[in-house]
């Protein structure tokens, strides 16, 4: 034991900084997850009192066991067209996923975030939650605009900042915002989107409305002042809105024991505010369709918001300007013990009999063929200029929309900024 | 026509809008059942019930961002910060929130969001309670701030900003709320009741955002002021016995520059004054804009008579407050160089 030197008779303070079980060059190491059985977790009541269903919050909501079969009292028992369905989104996500990850190293774009291995979380409470309710995610839930069939070329057309970009080039890439598909604008800024979705809910409560909003946050971003505020006003107000926390187990580099997570479950945050918590596993298609479900019932019912730890595992780096072999092993994706949401899904499928390899196959096939459509018509609108002033955008509007009403002095800029580019020009 | 003072003409608008609009609501720290600590929403929620004038936790950040998440669905909130001192929790929602949704959404959604507070000092409220941090946010794209120097004009402007399909900043200068005190600490303050300003209608009018007025025509010199200086200028001037122009600006951002530049040009002097510290202040913009527009008709370098580069102190706050011989001074040195 080391000694404060100045007070002799005391032990020397150590500040204890958290280290994730495995670094580069280690075996992967989840030994520490314990992983209760699909099935064995009750699903309370909806109308359930959140000081009842506490234990929810420690342990892991799962539906689809090891075998594929959907068990125990959470099957949401899905008809296999939506399945299917659901099956299909996911699919879907990845592949464009892995085709703006292309376009963004072949220079089309400056950046892009995948959502590898969490592709159920979004497509899911997409399929779970009501067409009109109103989503504010991350961006990583890409998958939401997915399920609401929001047009992959447009989504593409906001990664390339080009012509056909609704956001006129104005937010970097996912960046993406959509009223009419409840897709609230996302933020650089994290975790602000979270309490602003409890005043929308508050909103819609005040109104007599009946939608329901559905927030998302990653664990990383749950130590910001703003996911206090959130889950306090939320509680008070009995707000009608689910409270996602999508736990993917890393912030950047920094991994969920820097956020809190060792000490305990992200779900039990619930806990002390009063509200409803469920952990879940966020790589089962079904669990997070049935614990969405719930959450929303509740909501719907008057009977307030529900906090929902997503657990999963960001299978690939932050984004494409992090490299995540520079701080974890290179193997750590493919050895997650809660397995690829989308070969579980898959497994459902063929366990029921409703799917085999050649239709995955060549549903694979078309999807792959609908995105590359979808990108040779996105691209015909341009690509991110970054090396010349022949803008994509009429310059002029990068001075609308900052106030309903252009003032003087921003008529001033723009003018100013038009003959700058003029001069170059000539 | 009736007789008000600040926090009558205030808790008016609110009460005209509210009973017009069926999307506009009140909340913040003891606004509710109690009616606010300045008393601002008293009988608004008796009036229209609790889930449109409701009480809020101790928390800037979650009352502006519940606000602009209100205000998104399509509400228009007006959410008061106690004092604007408590603003900065609110801080990060304010600007990279609020401030730039209409710009990042292009245009798909916009916040018809009130954001009130009390500020500024003259009431011994110490470092925590009589800070005027306006120039942070005329600093930032996409806010309007607006400051209001009497009641007729600060109904007229909160009703303004209500009805404005953009975030407004309305700074409400908590010294002036029961009457135009004009910075002689000395002696007794003048109620309302004898200002013609407080003649205020009880219904639904508007006074333009972004819009200054000029309060007293002069020759000699301009004084720019808005909010409790705006009474501080005409003491001075009056004091002094010199004929000088004063502008109110009423909305800090945008500024009404043309008002600005008729009047620098037609006396050819200046001099801004506000309570906020110096560095970095609206004085400091307004004197480049001046500088850049208005250059060769200028006699005198453009003055400014502001609160020092310190915290606002408690038992000193009469050494602090830009009075009439701080301003006093700015103006005759403008009128002597």
């Amino acid at each position: 034991m080391t000694i404060d030197p100045e007070r002799r008779n005391r032990p020397a303070l150590e500040l204890y900084v958290p280290e994730p079980h495995a670094r580069p060059g280690d075996e992967p190491d989840f030994s520490h997850i314990i992983i209760p059985a699909a099935g064995s977790v009750p699903r309370p009541d909806i109308a359930a009192q959140p000081g009842e269903m506490k234990d929810l919050a420690y342990t892991l909501v799962r539906v689809l066991d090891e075998g594929g079969q959907a068990v125990g009292p959470w099957d949401p028992r899905l008809h296999p067209d939506t399945l299917r369905r659901m099956l299909r989104d996911m699919m879907l996500v990845r592949v464009y996923d892995d085709r703006m990850y292309r376009a963004q190293r072949q220079g089309k774009t400056s950046f892009y975030m995948k959502s590898t291995g969490e592709e159920a979380i979004a497509v899911a409470a997409g399929h779970a939650l009501e067409r009109e309710d109103m989503t504010f995610p991350t961006y990583r839930q890409q998958g939401l605009l997915v399920a609401r069939g929001y047009p992959l070329a447009q989504m593409m057309c906001q990664v390339y900042s080009n012509r056909g970009d609704k956001l006129k080039g104005r937010q970097l890439p996912v960046m993406y915002s959509d009223k009419a598909h409840g897709f609230f604008s996302i933020s650089g800024n994290l975790a602000t989107q979270f309490p602003q979705a409890v005043g929308w809910a508050m909103a819609s409560a005040i109104k007599g409305d009946s939608r329901i909003a559905a927030a998302y946050i990653g664990d990383g971003s749950t130590a910001e002042g703003d996911f206090h505020a959130a889950v306090t006003f939320a509680g008070v107000y009995r707000a009608p809105v689910i409270l996602n926390i999508v736990n993917n187990q890393w912030a950047i580099s920094t991994f969920s024991g820097i956020a809190g997570g060792e000490l305990t479950t992200f779900a039990a945050r619930a806990i002390g505010y009063g509200i409803a918590g469920l952990r879940v596993d966020g790589n089962d298609a079904l669990a997070v369709y049935a614990a969405t479900r719930w959450a929303a019932d509740r909501a719907r019912s008057n009977l307030g918001p529900t906090l929902i730890e997503l657990f999963t595992y960001r299978v690939e780096g932050h984004s494409t300007s992090d490299d995540p072999s520079a701080y974890r092993p290179k193997s750590a994706g493919s050895n997650w013990p809660l397995g690829d949401p989308v070969a579980r899904l898959k497994q459902h499928l063929v366990v029921l009999g409703e799917w085999d390899d050649e239709r995955h196959q060549q549903l694979s096939d078309e999807l792959e063929a609908e995105v590359r459509a979808a990108q040779r018509e996105a691209e015909k609108l341009g690509t991110l200029v970054t090396s010349s002033i022949e803008f994509p955008q009429d310059v002029r509007t990068m001075f609308e929309d900052v106030f309903e009403e252009m003032p003087w002095h921003l008529r001033e800029q723009q003018t100013q900024m038009v003959d700058e580019l003029e001069a170059k020009r000539k | 026509m009736t007789v008000m003072n600040m926090i009558q003409a205030i808790n008016s608008a609110q009460n005209v809008m509210m009973e017009r609009d069926g999307n506009v609501v009140a909340l913040g720290e003891d606004v509710g059942y109690f009616g606010g600590v300045f008393r601002a929403t008293e009988g608004l929620q008796r009036k229209y019930g609790k889930s449109r004038v409701f009480d809020t936790p101790i928390s800037e950040n979650g009352i502006v961002a519940t606000a602009i998440g209100m205000a998104a669905y399509g509400l228009r909130p007006v959410a008061e910060i106690q004092f604007a001192d408590y603003i900065y929790p609110g801080f990060d929602q304010l600007v990279s929130e609020a401030a730039r949704m209409r710009y990042r959404t292009a245009g798909e959604w916009f916040l018809p969001l009130t954001i009130r507070s009390p500020y500024g000092g003259g009431i011994f409220g110490g470092q925590t309670h009589s800070q005027s941090p306006e120039a942070l946010f005329a600093h930032v794209a996409g806010l309007k701030t607006v400051i209001p120097s009497n009641p007729y004009d600060a109904k007229g402007l909160l009703i303004a900003a209500i009805e404005d399909n953009d975030p407004v900043l309305f700074f409400e200068p908590k010294r002036i709320y029961n009457g135009p005190f004009d910075g002689f600490f000395d002696r007794p303050v003048t109620p309302w009741a004898k200002h013609p300003k407080a003649e205020v209608p009880e219904g639904h009018y508007t006074v333009p955002l972004g819009k200054a007025a000029v309060v007293r025509e002069g020759e000699q010199i301009t004084v720019i002021a808005y909010g409790t200086m705006v009474h501080v200028a005409l003491a001075t001037i009056e004091a002094q016995g010199i004929d000088a122009e004063v502008i109110d600006l009423r909305t800090i951002l945008p500024v009404d520059i043309d008002t600005i530049e008729a009047s620098v040009k037609k006396t050819g002097r200046c001099v801004v004054v506000h309570e906020a510290t110096r560095t970095g202040g609206l004085g400091a913009e307004l004197s480049a804009l001046i500088q850049e527009r208005c250059f060769y008709h200028l006699e005198a370098p453009v003055g400014r008579a502001t609160g020092f580069d310190t915290p606002y102190p408690h038992s000193l706050e009469w050494a602090y407050f830009p009075g009439p011989i701080r301003l006093g001074t700015a103006i005759k040195k403008a009128l002597e160089d």
